[in-house]
């Protein structure tokens, strides 16, 4: 067929139809969230002392840290979703739960005795948290790169493994609260891991679903 | 003026045309993707013959462009320019037309403010493979794209022709479109 021809049929329908691109994908992670918060709620839900324990700093920063990995990953997706996008300063952002973290294991090893840096590290369900993060990310991931694949993303692999970012920030937000272990060595061996599988996840989805 | 302020002057209009067709004109939609298409035309053949695999099947990278930019036109910024848009996609489909022709050497691909200023005409004798993949779709769209696409009907004729609705017409064309975009991106893998 030459370009002429082929150019009619697209010329015929010039109009796009339905709802825009980013109005989809925040949608979309909003619903997967608060699926996830459901599941969360009612087969995991928040440890027994949480009222108390939300007085403590260590206990808070998990939330903190969460969303800040959760948020700027999130944004970072919805930009590369253009095909002329460029991650720009925003990238810069990914480094703060890092940051923060490590500001924060430095806190921990100075006012706890070295004796007591592997039990803190270990804690006591570390198991139980590279299990559950993993699980409550699958609604949102999914969501989201169903969302995505409306997009055109220049880079689909990385596009992906954001996606997984954003959505191991969520899982942790909601699993934090459940999580018995406070102290930032455990949450620093831990967490990172557990992002770690589901940005592994988000990669291969983006690599085989969101070429285009 | 040097390029740099022609090439703003010349966005500035594709801005306009692209709002316009995104209201719903057909024709400046047409005479859009006729401008662009000369632009691709020649920012492939030149990263073809750098990246020395045949433009022999040029017609298919410039139609696979199109056919994007027809798809994922909602993913452009209103706002921002659109050449920059334009190339991006391009680029995209021209790297992975010359992957999948085995081209080992990757030279880097002109930038499409680059190729602006010289957009190449089509070669009459040139056909693309479109024809060929139509046969790959379901029946009812393989229809409705023949008609409109092979002979040249409206989507209200089809429309009538089938005694479907506009719009049913429309999803399925737009279904159709998607397709043909899989069916092109795998042909040839």
């Amino acid at each position: 067929m030459n370009t002429s021809r082929f150019i009619e049929t697209l010329a015929a329908d010039p109009q796009p139809r339905g709802m825009g691109m980013g109005g989809k994908f925040w949608i979309a992670i909003g619903l997967g969230a608060l699926l996830s918060a459901v599941l969360f709620a009612t087969l995991v839900g928040p440890r027994a002392d949480v009222d108390e324990a939300m007085h403590s700093l260590w206990f808070d920063m998990k939330f903190v840290d969460a969303l800040l990995l959760a948020l700027p990953s999130a944004l970072l997706c919805w930009r590369l979703m253009r095909p002329d996008a460029r991650p720009g300063s925003l990238a810069v952002l990914l480094v703060a739960p890092f940051l923060l973290l490590a500001v924060a294991v430095l806190i921990e090893m100075s006012s706890v005795p070295a004796a007591q840096w592997g039990a803190k590290m270990i804690g006591s369900n570390a198991l139980h948290c590279l299990k559950v993060i993993p699980a409550l990310a699958i609604a949102p991931l999914a969501a989201m790169i169903f969302a995505m694949r409306s997009g055109a993303p220049a880079y689909p692999v990385l596009t992906g493994a954001l996606a997984g970012a954003a959505a191991a920030g969520i899982a942790a937000t909601l699993y934090a609260s459940n999580c018995p272990d406070d102290s930032p060595l455990f949450v620093a061996s831990w967490y990172p891991l557990a992002t770690l599988i589901v940005v592994a996840a988000g990669a291969i989805a983006g690599d085989r679903l969101l070429r285009w | 003026m040097n390029i740099a302020q022609e090439n703003v002057v010349a966005d500035e209009k594709w801005v306009g045309m692209m709002r316009a067709a995104m209201a719903g004109d057909e024709a400046v939609y047409r005479r859009l993707l006729e401008e662009i298409g000369r632009s691709v035309r020649g920012m492939a053949r030149g990263a073809f013959s750098r990246a020395r695999v045949g433009d022999a099947d040029v017609e298919d990278v410039v139609q696979e462009t199109l056919l994007a930019i027809h798809l994922k036109r909602h993913t452009w910024d209103g706002g921002l320019r659109l050449a920059p848009w334009v190339g991006a996609i391009a680029r995209h489909k021209i790297i992975d037309a010359m992957r999948r022709r085995g081209a080992r050497r990757f030279e880097p691909i002109e930038d499409f403010e680059a190729v602006l200023a010289a957009p190449e005409a089509e070669d009459p004798h040139a056909r693309s493979d479109a024809e060929r993949l139509i046969e790959h779709l379901a029946p009812r769209q393989r229809d409705i794209v023949r008609s409109i696409s092979l002979e040249g009907q409206s989507i209200t004729a089809t429309a009538a022709r089938l005694s479907m609705s506009e719009g049913a017409v429309r999803v399925a064309l737009h279904r159709a479109l998607k397709s043909l975009a899989e069916i092109w991106r795998s042909a040839s893998q």
